[in-house]
């Protein structure tokens, strides 16, 4: 059978996040050729509704409203559920992201429905999907599925599940006026500690540092070479503990799980609980004084030196071929 | 004020796992207090230490469980509840959890509950906002501050490595990020003390929960550990030359740059 799919589609700093049209390929195979409808929430957004067409959303619908300005569980939660009730979805799909996380639990109790969370792969189509995920951070995995009828409702890591390919199509792009009150909290501001605007969760390229980057100006290459690559410096938890950097940045089972396509580990000696955060990057080079270090086990490039020759060396040679 | 932590018992972070039959084995390993549910066991006790009250500390599992209770109780938590599904819940989910959860904490009138934002074994950060929306109350996840002010409430919480500053009020859940608080090891008088605290054991039946109530709405089909990755490549010779071996490689060969 097939079924209707909704989509919760998320900007940041004003354009719409990678894992969204990974959001809209994933409800693809769930809906078995049925319809996919993305949703976007928030004070003006319609601007962004045909790139989700374009991505593959069948339509779009959009819930304007002031106190959609800034995400709140509430908030969001009043005007999710107001196009539900509408639409009458049989499966709905997040982004595993800081938005998709709050909000996905209370629509799901709500609904009184199963949430499959953090789905990296999906297996079969339709009726017949079944969702892997990882668990003991990515120490191993499931494959999970709906025990019985409901709404089928997973959320996706980024970077895992392929876009589908951008084309020029139409789609219906219509709003929903939804009366939102009684808002329990109040944002009353946002602090950047990330750099560059590139999230970890969604970096194509992580620069890692451990204890071996010594001090907190010891980041400043690693940052230099994330730069030039595009992508963002991530910390084991030595590091962190060491007060090199912010607790933010780690990578671990204890911090951020990430799945990057090149995952640089400089100084890091690959503690297990490090490692539960990265060993599904694609590829994985390690950088490490010490020959024996268990980082070399999971990395697909080892060069075994003092990351702070390494390091600059590396940002070099990219320059000069990119 | 009444203090309310919901704990869950796990894996060490440094257990490797082994799979057989389908499942995790479980034998030989060494649990602990999930250690995002600690920082919400240290950030009860400091609230209940500047605010008066008292932290109880719940959790949903068998009598082994009964270990870790008692290192919270030892933390300085007053009392313990363990909800013992031992013999009722076969097989248990995130809505299983949230749903005896919240049928414990409807009475309690609970002004503040405390959580992990994540379990570190399933990793799905559901159960917690699952049981402030059966309790109807607010939640707050990720938190790395939390300041009470007679009724406000000020919480910084992490969204993605930027930090949100709100205000909300009580009643409210909770659920704690890393950063929150340095957790307390548990002090050898405290040990003492805890072994004498309650430590109450509920089943099912005590919160008048049928087992149909709390069927789990989903089904894991398979548990499997990732392929090994096979031994990569260390390279060799001068450092300048390994590093453009290496751009190299990433560039023909894995095709990532």
């Amino acid at each position: 059978m097939s079924k209707k799919v909704l989509v919760l589609g998320e900007t940041r700093e004003g354009a719409l996040r990678n894992v969204s049209f990974e959001a809209i390929a994933a409800a693809k195979k769930i809906s078995g050729g049925g319809e996919v409808v993305a949703v976007l929430l928030g004070e003006a957004v319609s601007e962004f509704g045909n790139e989700l067409v374009a991505y593959g959303a069948d339509r779009v619908i959009t819930v304007e409203h002031p106190h959609l300005k800034s995400y709140t569980s509430d908030g969001y939660g009043q005007a999710f559920m107001a196009v539900v009730d509408q639409e009458q979805p049989e499966a709905i799909v997040f982004g595993h992201t800081a938005v998709g996380k709050d909000l996905s639990p209370k629509i799901a109790s709500k609904l009184k429905t199963g949430l499959i969370s953090d789905v990296t792969d999906i297996e079969g189509e339709g009726d017949d999907a079944v969702f892997i995920r990882p668990i003991y951070s990515g120490k191993a995995f499931e494959k999970v599925k709906l025990k019985e009828d409901g709404v089928v409702f997973i959320t996706v890591r980024p970077n895992n599940i392929a876009p589908l390919e951008r084309e020029e199509r139409s789609g219906d792009v219509s709003s929903l006026s939804v009366d939102i009150t009684n808002l329990r909290t109040i944002i009353k501001n946002v602090v950047r500690k990330s750099a560059e605007g590139v999230d970890l969760s969604e970096a194509k390229v992580i620069i890692a540092g451990g204890r071996g980057v010594k001090s907190k100006e010891g980041f400043e290459p690693l940052q230099e070479l994330a730069d030039l690559l595009g992508g963002a410096v991530g910390a084991s938890r030595g590091a962190c503990d060491a007060d090199y950097c912010d607790y933010s940045l780690q990578i671990g089972q204890t911090g951020k799980v990430v799945t990057p396509d090149l995952y640089i580990a400089a100084g890091i000696s690959g503690a297990i609980q490090h490692m539960a955060g990265m060993s599904n990057s694609k590829v994985i080079v390690a950088i490490n004084k010490d020959p024996e270090a268990n980082i070399f086990k999971v990395a697909d490039y080892g060069i075994v030196g003092d990351l702070f020759d390494v390091i600059p060396l590396l940002t070099e040679e990219f320059k000069k071929v990119m | 004020m009444n203090i309310y932590v919901l704990v869950k018992r796990t894996f060490d972070t440094e257990e490797k796992l082994v799979v057989s039959g389908g499942q995790i084995q479980e034998d030989g390993a060494e649990f602990i207090i999930n250690p995002y549910d600690e920082y919400a066991i240290e950030e009860a006790i400091t609230v209940r230490d500047a605010h008066g009250g008292e932290v109880t500390v719940v959790t949903i599992g068998d009598e082994e469980a009964e270990k870790q209770l008692r290192t919270a109780l030892a933390m300085g938590a007053d009392k313990a509840v363990l909800i013992n599904t031992e013999d009722d819940v076969e097989e248990m989910d995130q809505f299983t959890a949230a749903y005896i959860l919240a049928e414990y904490l409807k009475d309690k009138e609970a002004d503040l509950i405390l959580a992990g934002n994540v379990a570190i074994d399933g990793g799905s950060g559901q159960v917690g906002p699952r049981v402030a929306d059966l309790l109807d109350i607010n939640y707050v996840t990720t938190i790395t501050s939390l300041e009470i002010e007679g009724e406000t409430v000020k919480i910084v919480r992490d969204i993605e490595g930027d930090a949100e500053e709100l205000e909300t009020s009580l009643p409210l859940l909770v659920t704690a990020q890393q950063g929150l608080n340095e957790p307390r090891y548990p002090s050898l008088p405290g040990i003492m003390k805890a072994k004498k605290k309650p430590l109450e054991e509920l089943e099912l039946d005590d919160l008048d929960i049928e087992e149909d109530d709390v069927e789990a709405k989903t089904e894991t089909i398979e548990v499997y550990l990732p392929p090994k990755k096979q031994a990569g490549r260390i390279l060799e010779g001068e450092i300048p030359s390994q590093v453009s071996e290496l751009v190299s490689l990433l560039r023909s060969e894995a095709k990532v740059i």
